[in-house]
């Protein structure tokens, strides 16, 4: 059941969008938040939206994966597009106490669910095709201007990378745990939101606790493995920039001027 | 001196100021190890094997006594990354030693973390994986293998790093029985095939009849140590100090304590069995 959550997981594969340098990609999914956010009208929403879909096309991913990880985020965009409904301004198209539905309320509800599955599929996308090692790597590439102020830029990144790493690890546990619990009983389905986060507390305890054991068992393994800090480190895989990379650049900027463009010659709805 | 040389190490977890009376984990244990030999360690729990392996490569520094590999001091703080590239040390739980979520990212890591030039890291890393038989996994995600798939590319990953010697403690403790056939398969190879030294510690009897030589352990000291044959045959020691003995070895134990004629103890099934026609013709 919690293995089912397929966000921030990664599927090998030999498409484009694999094959992207992990740096290039990072940065035009930040150039991407930037431009879902810059859209004020439907023609530069319809636009991102078909940016978004071309790269989740050339991924090669099957679609039900990303499904499965929109599964996880639908209840937080059901929340916030009914908020955005009821928070529009302008002429009133229907009222009942305090609620009131306006044109403008619709608008921004339908911006505000595109936005959010957008984001949600971008970044999926970014995750599913970028090994956690590489994305790391970008990562820790994009921060080394910090490493003159001394943040700790290798430290933080392979804390990443472990994370992402024992994230399946975790959740199997956490179904087993789930499992070990409720042969003893233990009811998880029934009862309000407080009786159920209760009935959590004897999954999230053991939970922790191994996972504080596994912590001490990977230092342990590292260490055997010549681990020392991120002096001196090479890489097995080294970024390099290429047409391929070069080209994504371009079809983003092209994007990007585009919900320019569209913003100053469509008017915005929102 | 021995590729491996431990002398006359002492080793206590608790604080002797503290716990003047605490038991030493490890208790005045001297061996020599050769290069390409397969060492077997066993006891049961808590004999002090792991906290020994954990010696080999400098992980645990002797309270007093001396470990020394390829004639480097290990509690010579500057030579304990030169011992770990000599000395792979192989954890029992496959989980929690694989740090990348791609196989072959895994295996690179001990080479990354030495400096290996990218070309040659990519070369160790398939040679590797194809001296332990997962090559067409490299790209699969750890999680989805089987446990002894798992700890083959632990092996993997210390072979990464070139060492002479790999150091196993219990790695088939948390597998099941094709899994542990897996594992055992991968060490003899390398220990036949590639010259490796191999130390593998363990409580399964089985596993360590195919070693070259067997050292028993017991409250932090060597009981004995010998062949598997030597070994197995002092059945009554080792039932003295609750270990088990292989299941083939027993049995002509105890004919032969029943007044059968039995001149060698067999370690294996099938040498039980040409033992047992023996008997009976």
């Amino acid at each position: 059941m919690v293995r089912d959550v397929a966000f921030g997981q990664y599927f090998p594969g030999n498409s484009i969008i694999h094959r992207l340098d992990p740096r290039a990609k990072n940065l035009i999914f930040i150039a991407f938040v930037v431009i879902i956010f810059c859209a004020f009208n439907y023609v530069s929403l319809g636009i991102t939206a078909a940016f978004t879909l071309l790269f989740l096309i050339l991924s090669r991913i099957p679609a039900k994966f990303y499904f499965k990880s929109m599964k996880v985020i639908l209840f937080i965009v059901l929340i916030t597009s009914l908020f955005n409904i009821f928070y529009g301004t302008g002429d009133v198209i229907w009222q009942w106490w305090i609620f009131k539905v306006t044109w403008n309320g619709i608008h921004r509800a339908v911006f505000v669910t595109v936005r959010i599955i957008c984001l949600i599929l971008a970044s999926s996308c970014l995750t599913f095709t970028t090994s956690p090692t590489e994305l790391t790597n970008a990562i820790e590439w994009m921060m080394k201007p910090l490493s003159v102020i001394h943040f700790p830029v290798h430290e933080i990144s392979m804390m990443m990378s472990l994370a992402l790493r024992f994230i399946p690890t975790l959740m199997e546990e956490t179904d087993k745990l789930i499992a070990a619990q409720k042969s003893r009983g233990a009811d998880m389905e029934s009862g309000n939101v407080f009786k159920r986060a209760k009935a959590l507390i004897p999954i999230l305890v053991p939970l922790f606790v191994s996972a504080f054991r596994r912590a001490y068992d990977i230092a342990t393994a590292m260490e055997c493995r010549c681990y020392r800090g991120g002096a001196g480190r090479t890489s097995m895989k080294t970024l390099s920039f290429s047409a391929r990379d070069a080209a994504a650049f371009i079809l983003t900027a092209i994007t990007i001027c585009g919900v320019i463009l569209c913003n100053i010659f469509v008017t915005s709805v929102i | 001196m021995d590729f491996i040389s431990i002398q006359n190490v002492f080793f206590s977890y608790a604080d002797p100021s503290e716990n003047p009376n605490a038991q030493n984990a490890v208790d005045g244990v001297s061996l020599d190890i050769k290069k390409g030999e397969f060492v077997a360690v066993i006891g049961h729990n808590g004999c002090g094997k792991s906290t020994l392996a954990k010696h080999l490569n400098a992980m645990l520094l002797p309270d007093s006594g001396k470990v020394y590999v390829d004639g480097d001091d290990t509690s010579d703080e500057n030579n304990a990354y030169t011992i770990r590239e000599k000395v792979g040390l192989v954890l029992q739980n496959p989980d929690n030693q694989l740090v990348a979520s791609v196989v072959e990212e895994d295996v690179a890591f001990g080479p990354e973390n030495l400096g290996v030039e990218p070309a040659e890291i990519r070369q160790r890393v398939d040679d590797a994986l194809k001296a332990v038989g997962m090559y067409e996994y490299r790209l699969k995600a750890p999680h989805k293998l089987s446990g002894g798939q798992k700890q083959r590319v632990a092996i993997a990953g210390v072979l990464a790093i070139q060492p002479q010697c790999i150091a196993l403690d219990e790695p088939t403790a948390m597998l099941d029985p094709s899994g542990r056939d897996e594992v055992m398969k991968t060490l003899i190879k390398l220990n036949r095939e590639m010259g490796m030294t191999v130390v593998l510690i363990t409580h399964y009897m089985e596993e360590a009849v195919k070693a070259d030589r067997v050292v028993v352990m017991d409250s932090g000291k060597i009981l004995t140590q010998g062949t598997p044959r030597e070994v197995f045959s002092q059945v009554e020691l080792l039932k003295k100090h609750r270990l088990d003995v292989p299941q083939a070895s027993e049995l002509a134990f105890r004919l032969r304590g029943s007044g059968v004629n039995i001149q060698s103890i067999p370690l294996t099934a099938e040498e039980c069995a040409e033992m047992l026609g023996e008997v009976l013709v």
